[in-house]
């Protein structure tokens, strides 16, 4: 194996470890802990009258576009990062048309941010 | 990080020694860090807090883990058994591997990788995965409303702190997180929350101080804390996307809530306060031996990310909880245009300011 990929090991073997910890913890509640179950314990949570209909119900609209928002702004941020990376390490002219390109970049992003924010859809009420 | 020139096995036992070590450290560290929120908690509120267990109460993380064991392992009837025991477990595994990538003292690291940045990004956005499958597998209302609650906070705010990751990234010019830390040596006018760069990077401690404010509140909404706790608002989501959960299911959330938390505190270090280095020039270092002076380099990121643990823990006692609709205000129409334009101005004096 090569030693660029060898590095990254360590952190599967961590990942490894840490979800036998977890299973260890559930099976050891599972041997050592007492079983009796009951319909009033095992049923879903509710206050005050048994649980009715589905509990996967429609939801709010505003959930799902925050998440579309996110990919939009996370991918922003993932494509800033190898840029701010490599700005530093060119020569100074180089740097200055990188440093206008990214600009540009973030310009439209932001003219795309302030149209969502004047269309309302960063608003909660 | 074990050297790579050593035989195949002695490598793999080496290294999974000083995982192992990694591992005992923080489930222990987690313990004193659950006793010691509740002291600071209530001290705040003029309580005497855990005292029982163990001299002043020390043992009482380890009554309450006794307590979880015992106690029976409870699947809802009508919960998808398989996804409702794989969200604490992905929650726990995460929680977990990012520490991987934590410097904690010149050369002491897991997985030295030169993206740690992006890895612990990574690792933390998937943490929204346990919190939706654990609400939507429990198929119980409550858990399903804070599940989409709590991911939609913390999706929000990570965006806000990737742009500040982003400050922090142009200021080294580097993604690897010894190399972050490394770059921040020679006293405290040359950590990143001072502009990074000695005398001439001062002028961006300006840009830089909020946004080490934006990224301590990020990490507070990120990983669910209070004032931001809106998914456990107990008078109105009992206990968000855990409620019907209980035994060590629960536990393994908590202690991952808890992991995390240590893990923004740390990371906090590394990004501006200059993670293992000391707030003054350390030149006597070069005479020390290597394992004394990494010691002394652990020695001050402890105190630090303790110091900002404390912090945390304070900020619960003392600050009131926010209503949803200013939570999401704060995140997208405040922090993301505050954090977007200092990305602006840290790259146009880094390009632009000679010598800098």
């Amino acid at each position: 194996m090569n030693a660029f990929l060898l590095q990254y090991l360590p952190i599967v073997i961590f990942f490894g470890l840490a979800a036998a910890l977890g299973v260890g913890f559930i099976i050891a509640a599972a041997v050592l802990a007492p079983k009796s179950p009951d319909p009033e314990k095992t049923s879903a949570y509710e206050c005050g009258f048994n649980a009715f209909d589905d509990a996967r119900m429609k939801f709010d609209v505003r959930f799902y576009l925050v998440s579309i928002l996110f990919i939009i702004f996370d991918l922003e941020v993932a494509f800033l990062f190898p840029w701010a990376v490599s700005l530093m390490k060119l020569p100074h002219a180089a740097q200055v048309f990188s440093f206008w390109s990214m600009m540009c970049f973030l310009g439209v992003l932001t003219v795309g941010f302030i149209y969502e924010w004047k269309k309302g859809a960063l608003e909660w009420e | 990080m074990i050297s790579e020139h050593l035989s195949p096995w002695v490598w793999f036992g080496l290294t999974f020694g000083q995982i192992l070590l990694v591992t005992v450290i923080l489930l222990l560290a987690t313990a004193f860090l659950i006793y010691g929120e509740r002291k600071i908690f209530a001290g705040v509120q003029m309580r005497k807090g855990p005292n029982v267990v163990g001299p002043f109460g020390l043992l009482q993380s380890f009554a309450d883990l006794g307590k979880f064991v015992i106690k029976e392992l409870l699947i809802p009837d009508g919960a998808d058994k398989v996804v409702f025991l794989l969200a604490p477990l992905i929650t726990v595994t995460l929680a977990f591997g990012g520490w991987a990538a934590i410097p904690f003292a010149p050369g002491w690291v897991v997985s030295d990788i030169n993206v740690g940045v992006l890895y612990l990004f990574a690792a933390s956005s998937l943490g929204v995965y346990g919190v939706i499958m654990g609400g939507w597998a429990s198929n119980s209302k409550y858990p399903f409303l804070g599940a989409l609650r709590s991911a939609a906070q913390m999706v929000s705010y990570e965006v806000s702190i990737g742009f500040v990751i982003v400050t922090v990234i142009l200021l080294a010019g580097s993604m690897n997180l010894q190399t972050i830390v490394a770059k921040q040596g020679g006293g405290f006018w040359h950590w990143n929350i001072l502009g990074g760069h000695g005398v001439l990077g001062l002028p961006m401690m300006l840009v830089m101080i909020p946004m080490a404010v934006i990224f301590f509140i990020s990490a507070l909404a990120e990983t669910n804390r209070p004032p931001f706790d809106l998914a456990e608002a107990e008078s109105e989501l009992v206990a968000g996307y855990q409620v019907e959960y209980g035994s060590t299911p629960y536990l393994l959330f908590y202690l991952s809530e808890m992991l995390n938390i240590f893990l923004m505190c740390s990371l906090f270090t590394v990004f501006f306060i200059g993670g293992w280095q000391a707030p003054f020039p350390t030149p006597f270092l070069a005479h020390w031996p290597a394992t004394l002076a990494s010691l002394f380099g652990f020695l001050w990121f402890l105190i630090k990310t303790l110091f900002m643990f404390f912090m945390f823990a304070l900020v619960r006692a003392v600050v009131p909880r926010y209503r949803y609709d200013q939570l999401m205000r704060l995140g997208w129409k405040v922090f993301l245009p505050t954090s977007l334009v200092a990305v602006i101005l840290v790259a146009a004096y880094r390009v632009f300011v000679p010598g800098v």
